[in-house]
């Protein structure tokens, strides 16, 4: 039986970095586009970041990163959703990366990488044409 | 009783003038209009097209602006401001190892600065050793890796610690870091009674902004009364406490906020510290402050003029100090990272060059200059010497040094350095009434009224109506910076591997008589017998990791984690 509801989406906060300015910004303007939103908090390991996505039932988790620890995070964070069978919950990035993490990030599998100065209704936009729902969801209109 | 600036009778002249200007204005609006539909600071506060001594007659020089180095500091903190001695030039810096951190020191040395200002990677901050599995991808990245005294003695090598003052941003962890610093400071010979520096140490605004958790409220401010008290006793040349606007600044806040969350934090320092027996003349002149200067430029002066006057007379009135040392606000300034922007980098230099005129015409005591690529990365080299060249060019070439606080009596920088204390003074009657910060920020108060104020922010960025310039007005393709600094991932390994054997070659029995004595500190109540200091100080002599006493900490008092919400 496929279910139906909004696209839920995970703002997620990996590493020790505290700045999170960005990422509650990003929560509150999803949930006013009418997604469901799960803002996990600072300091989450990529672990929990993986077990919240999935008790959650998520379509997406949208990192927010600003220490330079993407690095060691992001790879993880695939990783893990590929162990748990959950490939089908898309990954995106948003915060400080180099240009070469860029595409080596996009390479492993990190759907897009919005940067400083990005526009919310771009980000918005981004997710409505380009995030699905995973297996046995529908979106509610 | 003072003098007012104007009599009645000037200002009924003086506002009869006015009302004609201000009609002419308006029709000739109605001909050009006005470029913006509304004038408003970053902050958003709404600004008028002049202002006249209609703005500040009501005021009394000698209360309200005065004499530098006089009650209540408006004007500056010392009579003889910068004519006498210019700000400290305080770059904070950090990265990768301690020796790679010592080498950047003496570089900025070497150039002119004539402070140090220390950067800790995030696993320091958090209280995490570089082995940890929390702090796998981040050593070194964000400032330097500090697990151990041996990491300590390597980052201040060759640097005179009675001649220079050294600023540690470090929050939950700062008694510790504090102890290391002691420790190796007399190890090499110099005395705790000349040591000069400051630990940031200001817990609450993690909660409210900067986010570095570690313990919940009550035992976070009591580590920080030790090191008051500690300092109050036994290191009387350092600030104890660094009460920081900066990130509060940063998380989104306006002006107004950052002034009065910060010195709401300040009145609740106070307040512990007369909780714990100390009175206040002791203490409160080692307290100092730190500023955000955002891209605002007369809002920012205002406010820090407006900060030195609400504080001197908190200090005065709500706490009965008679030392004016007790006062008077020393503060530190840094230009505001969040008004950088990755988009052409190179005018970061410009914004940063604004920023930095009006910390100095704010009468800030020190400053750090941010450089033009930390919206990519940790400065490169090149890049921290333009920002530091900054400081120096307005220092000494700009003449904007000779005259003690210049802009008082511009009507519209007395009239906007009115309003901020004004509302400020909201603010702070708010938080009396909620029962005190700690109540409001288990209430989730200042936390979700810097929410609002950042995303209205950048609904307004996204509207239009507050330009960024490369962002949402003349924009063009991302230049690639010629100077990224990169840090080797390799350092994570080699500095797990320094620890470890570190820790293998200490003496075990030291180490953990010295560890039960900061426990049974801890578990104790608070006072001078149980002030964690003297026996931390002996913990990282005997060879404690940083994590090793936060861990400590966390099982004494427990841990604080972030409620996620937005």
């Amino acid at each position: 039986m496929e279910k139906a509801r909004k696209l839920r989406i995970l703002v997620a906060k990996p590493g020790l970095d505290g700045h999170d300015r960005g990422a509650r910004i990003v929560a509150r303007a999803f949930r006013d586009a009418g997604f469901e939103v799960i803002y996990t908090g600072c300091h989450q390991t990529p672990e929990q970041i993986v077990s919240t996505a999935i008790q959650e039932d998520v379509d997406m988790i949208g990192l927010s990163i600003l220490s330079g620890a993407h690095t060691y995070s992001f790879p993880r964070i695939l990783e893990l959703l590929e162990e748990n069978n959950a490939k089908d919950i898309s990954v995106v990035g948003g915060g400080i990366f180099p240009l070469e993490d860029i595409s080596k990030l996009k390479e492993i599998g990190i759907k897009e990488l919005f940067e400083p100065g990005a526009r919310l209704k771009d980000i918005i936009d981004w997710v409505s044409s380009n995030i699905s729902p995973r297996r046995g969801v529908v979106l509610k209109k | 009783m003072g003098k007012k600036i104007l009599s009645e009778s000037a200002l009924e002249c003086i506002e009869k003038e006015y009302t004609e200007w201000l009609d002419e204005y308006q029709k000739a609006v109605k001909k050009v209009p006005e470029r913006l539909t509304r004038f408003s600071t970053v902050s958003d506060l709404e600004t008028k097209p002049i202002y006249t001594p209609l703005d500040v007659g009501n005021k009394d020089f000698l209360e309200d602006i005065g004499f530098p180095g006089k009650y209540p500091f408006t004007r500056g903190v010392q009579g003889t401001m910068y004519r006498a001695r210019l700000w400290t030039m305080r770059m904070f810096a950090g990265l990768g190892t301690s020796e790679d951190t010592n080498k950047r020191f003496h570089y900025l040395i070497n150039h002119g600065e004539t402070g140090l200002s220390t950067a800790f990677d995030f696993p320091t901050l958090m209280g995490y050793d570089t082995d940890s599995p929390l702090a796998r991808g981040e050593c070194g990245k964000c400032g330097v890796a500090i697990d151990t005294m041996e990491d300590m003695q390597r980052l201040f090598a060759d640097i005179n610690l009675e001649q220079v003052t050294s600023s540690m941003t470090i929050n939950p962890p700062a008694s510790i870091i504090w102890a290391m610093y002691i420790a190796n400071a007399e190890n090499e010979g110099y005395s705790r009674k000349k040591l000069g520096g400051t630990i940031q140490n200001d817990c609450l605004k993690e909660f409210i902004a900067q986010k570095t958790l570690m313990l919940p409220p009550e035992p976070s401010l009591r580590l920080v009364t030790d090191t008051v008290e500690f300092g109050t006793r036994e290191v009387p040349r350092w600030n104890t406490i660094s009460i920081s606007g900066y990130h509060i600044r940063e998380a989104g806040s306006t002006a107004v906020q950052e002034l009065a969350f910060t010195i709401y934090d300040g009145i609740a320092y106070v307040e512990e510290g007369i909780k714990r027996g100390l009175k206040v003349d002791e203490f409160a002149g080692r307290l100092s402050f730190f500023w955000n200067s955002h891209i605002d430029f007369f809002e920012e002066i205002a406010k820090m003029r407006a900060s030195r006057r609400i504080w001197a007379r908190i200090m005065k009135e709500r706490f009965g100090a008679q030392d004016p040392r007790s006062m008077l606000m020393r503060f530190h300034t840094q230009t505001a990272g969040c008004s950088l922007t990755s988009a052409e980098p190179y005018n970061n230099v410009i914004r940063t060059t604004t920023e930095a005129l009006a910390a100095i015409l704010g009468g800030t005591n020190s400053l750090h200059t941010n450089s033009l690529d930390e919206v990519y990365m940790i400065p490169s080299e090149e890049a921290v010497l333009i920002a530091l060249r900054t400081q120096q060019v307005l220092a000494d070439e700009c003449g904007v040094t000779h005259v003690i606080d210049p802009l008082a009596g511009s009507y519209f920088v007395e009239a906007l350095t009115d309003k901020m204390e004004e509302e400020a003074n909201v603010y702070i009657r708010k938080l009396d009434e909620m029962g005190g910060m700690v109540a409001a920020i288990e209430r989730d108060y200042p936390q979700m009224e810097i929410a609002d104020a950042a995303f209205h922010f950048q609904r307004q960025v996204e509207d239009g109506e507050k330009i960024i310039i490369g962002v949402n007005k003349y924009t063009s393709d991302r230049p690639e910076l010629e100077f990224v600094l990169k840090i080797d991932e390799e350092i994570e390994r080699m500095q797990v591997n320094r620890t470890n054997r570190y820790k293998e070659k200490r003496d075990k029995v030291r180490f953990q008589k010295a560890m039960d004595e900061v426990r049974r500190r801890c578990e104790g109540p608070p006072c001078w017998e149980n002030n964690v200091m003297p026996a931390l100080i002996e913990a990282v002599r005997a060879g404690a990791t940083e994590q090793e006493c936060c861990d400590l900490y966390r099982d004494a008092f427990g841990v604080y984690t972030d409620p996620g919400t937005f």
